[in-house]
Order: structure tokens, then sequence, then C-alpha cells
């Protein structure tokens, strides 16, 4: 096994295949929510379109936090987590692996599913491109951050609500600036700036996250 | 033979709660040895193997694989040792030839051979959520098959498998040893092998004394 990265992304993406419905869920959630919004709020597209960006980018961080609670959940249960942490390898690539999987799996399909949102919230025009590029990057950072959370959780059995409470104020830059990225574009402002953020985030969480969230199983398995 | 052991732990202490588990540890494995390590429930077994196998890392005291201390050979050590713990750390959406196709990465034999060897033939393409309990512990067993590693580390290997696995059991680690592997296990049963070394763990008597 050269460095365990594929391996793992392979693997979770087979794990994640075999139960479509469960990793549907986050998808699911993100789209339902949105489709209230018009109901809840009003349908009249000019306020709407107001406060898309925001709504938007709130749901797909909500949806994603809502699936970071099991990336190592079900490994610890089953003790292939134990494997893991004394395999020869760094742990940190297997990790990154598994984040990339469970990004392909919320994050990506999330991205994609946006313009429809962006459709029934009555997002303007310029907004598209924006807010596809900013949830990219945006929900990559937000698997990696929600990573590190779910590793110092993993041997709680209800680590759910410290999750939350713990990888929420690192979430926040991010809704910041992915929403900013949006309402910038909106506004007929330049959006490469808070767009250039989001990417400097996502860069500095690849190279970190792995690294602290491989720190934090070694930790957890102290017990 | 060489003289150097191939595991050696020197004064091995581990505390939980500011507590010690077990008395202190000295024992040494040679190649082509086997080692049961016995002792009541709670006593400390799996702590041990937890730390045997860099799971866990000790309050003091050393390891040392063939005469290096472990932190500076882990790698080697961790591409030598295979662990069998409590839970089999079988994927139950995965098929038993998917879940050994990644948990076992150094393969020597096929999956479907090692399968077929532990009575599995004919089951490799089925979800393991259809197979029982035992059959998830045969699946983990299998890696032993197709793996090349010259220590393992079966903890309570025996539970839910039936007779025959067993007995197919201690053949896999009778050839194991005649191969100059090693074996650290914990269980309570008689093994039908000869020459296996009995090593008690004390446990440490502040603990659980009322």
């Amino acid at each position: 096994m050269s460095s365990g990265f594929s391996d793992y992304l392979r693997r979770d993406l087979l794990l994640a295949y075999r139960r479509r419905g469960e990793a549907a869920s986050p998808l699911v959630f993100f789209i339902m929510v949105s489709t209230l919004i018009p109901l809840g709020i009003t349908p009249e597209s000019a306020r709407l379109a107001e406060i898309a960006p925001g709504i938007i980018w709130v749901m797909a961080l909500l949806a994603t936090l809502l699936s970071t609670d099991g990336l190592f959940a079900s490994d610890y249960q089953d003790g292939s987590l134990e494997q893991l942490l004394i395999s020869p390898q760094m742990l940190a690539m297997p990790v990154l692996g598994k984040i990339t999987a469970h990004w392909m799996v919320t994050g990506l399909p999330l991205t994609l599913a946006s313009p429809l949102l962006g459709v029934m919230l009555s997002l303007p025009e310029q907004g598209y491109v924006p807010m596809l590029v900013s949830l990219a990057l945006g929900t990559g950072c937000l698997s990696l951050i929600g990573a590190v959370g779910a590793a110092l959780t993993v041997s709680l059995r209800k680590g759910g609500l410290l999750l939350s409470l713990l990888v929420m104020p690192l979430y926040m830059p991010v809704i910041i600036f992915g929403s900013a990225t949006v309402q910038s574009a909106i506004d007929g402002f330049a959006w490469s700036g808070p767009l250039a953020i989001l990417g400097a985030m996502l860069a500095a969480a690849i190279a970190l996250c792995p690294l602290a969230a491989a720190g934090a199983l070694r930790l957890t398995s102290i017990n | 033979m060489p003289n150097t052991p191939l595991l050696t732990a020197e004064r091995l202490l581990f505390e939980r709660d500011d507590c010690n588990i077990f008395e202190q540890i000295d024992f040494r494995v040679g190649r082509g040895e086997i080692v049961q390590i016995e002792g009541p429930n709670g006593s400390g077994k799996t702590t041990l193997m937890r730390l045997l196998t860099t799971a866990l890392q000790p309050t003091s005291g050393n390891i040392r694989y063939a005469g290096q201390a472990i932190d500076l050979c882990r790698y080697e050590y961790l591409s030598d040792i295979l662990y069998l713990g409590h839970q089999p750390g079988v994927k139950m959406t995965l098929s038993a030839e998917e879940n050994l196709r990644w948990m076992a990465a150094d393969c020597i034999n096929s999956a479907q051979g090692a399968l077929a060897a532990v009575g599995l033939a004919g089951y490799a393409d089925i979800p393991c959520y259809n197979l029982s309990a035992g059959q998830h512990r045969r699946v983990a067993l299998a890696r032993l098959l197709m793996s090349n590693a010259k220590l393992w580390y079966l903890d309570e290997p025996f539970t839910a498998i039936d007779k025959q696995g067993v007995s197919f059991l201690e053949n896999c680690m009778r050839d194991h040893i005649r191969r100059g592997g090693a074996v650290v296990l914990s269980t309570h049963q008689d093994l039908a092998i000869d020459g296996v070394r009995k090593y008690s763990i004390v446990p440490h008597v502040d603990q659980g004394g009322l």
C-alpha cells in the first residue's frame, strides 16, 4: 500500500454507494429546506433574491454538518479505525482520502444541485457561476474542518452536539466569504476577492486539517 | 536462531486515571514462539495488546522489536505485525472479498483462496450483513492467511467461532511458528498446541480492590 489515500478514497466511495439512501440525506435536506423558504417567507422574487445567497450557503453548511458526524463513527464502531491507527503508513493520507470521499458524496452533489435552488429562490443571473465556484471550494473547507471535529468526538457516544459546537466557529469564516462571493457578484462588484480568500482557506485546510484529524484520532484512541 | 528475541517488553506500565492497570510487565517473544496472555477479566489483556500494537502509548517502559526500540523502527515494526482485535473490523455493506481486499494490504494469497480456507467459499460476494457473527470472525481470520506479517497479535481470537474454526486457527498458528513467526494471543481457552508459553498478567492491587 503506497500511501493509503486512493485506497481509502475508493473504499469510502464504495461504502457510500452501498448505502445510497443514507448518503443522499444531506442533499435531500438541502433541497427540502430550501424549497420551504419561499413558502415560509415570501414567494416575492425581489425579496427572495435578496436573501438567496445567504440561504443557500446556510443550508449547505447545515447539510454538511449533518453528515460530518458519521465520518469516522462507523469505522470506530466496527474496529477498522483501530486497524487504520496501527497501519504503517502516515495516518494523514488515509484520513485525507476519507475526507475527499466525504466531499464527493456531500459537498459535490450540493454544489451541483445549487443552481436548481438558485432558480427556486430567484437568484439573480450573475450569481450562478460565483455560487457554483464558491460552494465547490467552500464545501471542501467544510468537509476538512468537520473531519477534525468528527475525529475529536469519535469516541463519544453522543458527540453530535459537541461536534457542532467545536466546528461552528471554524465554519464562520467559510460562510462569510462564501456568501460574500455570491453577494458581490449580484451587486455588480468584482467577486474574485472573497473567492480568493475562500481558496486560500481551502489550501490551508487541505494542508492542516488531515494532520489535525489524524492527531485527534490518535488522541481519542487513548481510552 | 539469532539471540535477540523478536519482541521484548521491558518494565511496561500503563496508567489510566492515575492508577496502574497492571503490575510491571516484562516479557519476551522469540521467533517460533506462541505466548498466551492470561488474566482475569479486566486485568488488562486488551490494554497490553494495544500497548504492544502501539495503539496506546505506555506510561513507562520500552518495547523493542528485534532489539530496536519500536519508536525507531516504527514503519518496519508496524509492517511486520498483524492485529486482530475484539471487533473484527469487517464492513457490513461490503462483501467478504471486498473486505479482505483492502484489509490485507500485503497479499500473498488470493482473497478467494483465503476465504475458501476459512470455510467461506461461495460467500465471497455476499454482503457481510447477511453473514453471522462467527462468519464475520472468519472473514477477519482469513487475513492471517493473506498476510506475511511476522508477529501476530490475536485478542480473544476464539470468540464466536465453532470447533472446526478453533482447530483451523490452531493449525494456522502452528504453520506460522514453523515459518519462524511468532504469536501473542489472549484467551481463556487452553490451546491444543505444544510449547505454548503462558504469561499471567497481575492486576494492580489498588484497582477494583473492594
